[in-house]
């Protein structure tokens, strides 16, 4: 099928099937999912500006979707949401200019993906050891098995201790969080918020691997919340960031569209499966998945081929 | 158990094999109608081309949500 927006040629089933796989990832981690869009756009001769734009119009219709079904399983913190969109927004906006500058030198394909690869590691070598230090420790045994219901929603983990601390910092104004349970200062979320943002524009994505995650040990929300608060936010952030790729000519939406029909049957099975794992196996998890995505953007830099 | 399980694979099972006839046929009539449109206003309206990206995407996102929905509530249904 030919995409005339971008100027490719893509089997629109390899597009439903990517969006069914990332649609099961985004609903069970929180996450846009970018990690694997944009190199498997890349894959079919996408270049990195239009996979970035149209993996984030993918992401908005995905995330509608996984957001709702989460909403209705109480995972969903409306108030947090609130707040992070509009640090998001502006973090994305700065992304979204970084990428144009990059587009102007002419060598955007190549920074985006040596900060990716750097992204990636970090987030997934970080992970791996607070995940595995949970479990060791014991401190997720009463959430380690298989577990169904609001229990569940209760988490801890083996960063909380500076999570704590990052709580306790008194700067006005301070703002109660009663669905996640914590009380924290606005420019926390905000900071959190706008870090995720600039990332989100810059790599592409709803830019869940670093929110979800900074939700979790900065902010100290449990990680189903943070999983169905994440995808709320962004429903908003994204709209936004896809608007503002559009303008710039980053967009084809036909592509979105055609992933995003695999990726709604995706995301109702991912946002099922979180009902049946603790937070620590979530976080667990989550690991592999940057170094996925990091692995492939290695093979292009190797091999020189379109990815 | 079991037998519910079972009954909700299949069930699934068909919702996926009927979902993916009406995304074929979506992909062929929709897309094939839109892309030309698409593409001019996208080259000469970049600030309508974004407003009318994101109401596409949102507005297939409530309508195929609603339709796997529906879907999957009537097979349970005829299977129950």
């Amino acid at each position: 099928m030919f995409f005339p927006i971008s100027n490719t040629h893509i089997n629109p089933i390899y597009l439903a099937v990517v969006g069914f796989i990332i649609g099961i990832l985004g609903g069970f981690f929180g996450v846009g999912g970018s990690f694997i869009a944009g190199p498997a756009l890349r894959l079919m001769g996408v270049d990195w500006n239009y996979a970035v734009g149209t993996d984030l119009a993918h992401i908005v219709g995905k995330s509608i979707v996984a957001a709702k079904q989460h909403r209705a399983l109480g995972n969903v913190d409306l108030k947090l949401g609130f707040f992070m969109a509009f640090g998001t927004i502006g973090g994305a906006e700065c992304g979204a200019q970084l990428i144009q500058a990059l587009k102007r030198a002419g060598n955007v394909n190549t920074v985006v993906s040596y900060v990716a690869i750097v992204v990636y590691f970090g987030i997934a070598v970080f992970m791996l050891w607070e995940s595995r230090k949970t479990l060791r420790s014991g401190r997720g045994r009463s959430q380690s098995g298989l577990v169904k219901g609001a229990e569940s929603k209760k988490d801890r983990s083996a960063f909380s201790p500076v999570t704590r601390n990052i709580q306790r910092l008194k700067i006005w104004p301070m703002i109660t969080l009663p669905t996640s349970g914590i009380r924290i200062s606005l420019w926390t979320i905000l900071l959190v918020a706008f870090v995720g943002g600039v990332f989100s524009g810059f790599l592409g994505g709803g830019a869940g691997y670093i929110r979800m995650p900074s939700m979790v040990y900065v902010l100290g929300i449990p990680t189903h919340l943070a999983v169905g608060t994440d995808l709320f936010e962004i429903v908003i952030s994204a709209s936004y960031g896809t608007i503002s790729h559009a303008i710039k000519g980053n967009v084809d939406i036909l592509i979105a569209l055609v992933m995003h029909t695999g990726a709604v049957i995706g995301a109702q099975i991912g946002v099922v499966a979180t009902q049946y794992f603790a937070g620590p196996k979530i976080r667990l998890a989550f690991v592999p998945l940057p170094l996925i995505g990091a692995a492939i953007v290695i093979y292009t830099l190797m091999t020189g081929h379109k990815l | 158990m079991k037998k519910d399980t079972a009954k909700s694979l299949r069930a699934f099972a068909i919702e996926l094999a009927v979902y993916s006839v009406l995304v074929i046929c979506y992909f062929f009539l929709v897309l094939n109608l839109l892309g030309e449109w698409l593409y001019h206003l996208e080259a000469q309206h970049r600030y309508i081309y974004a407003g009318v990206a994101l109401l596409l995407i949102a507005g297939q996102a409530v309508v195929l949500d609603t339709v796997t929905t529906l879907l999957f509530r009537f097979l349970r249904g005829r299977w129950k």
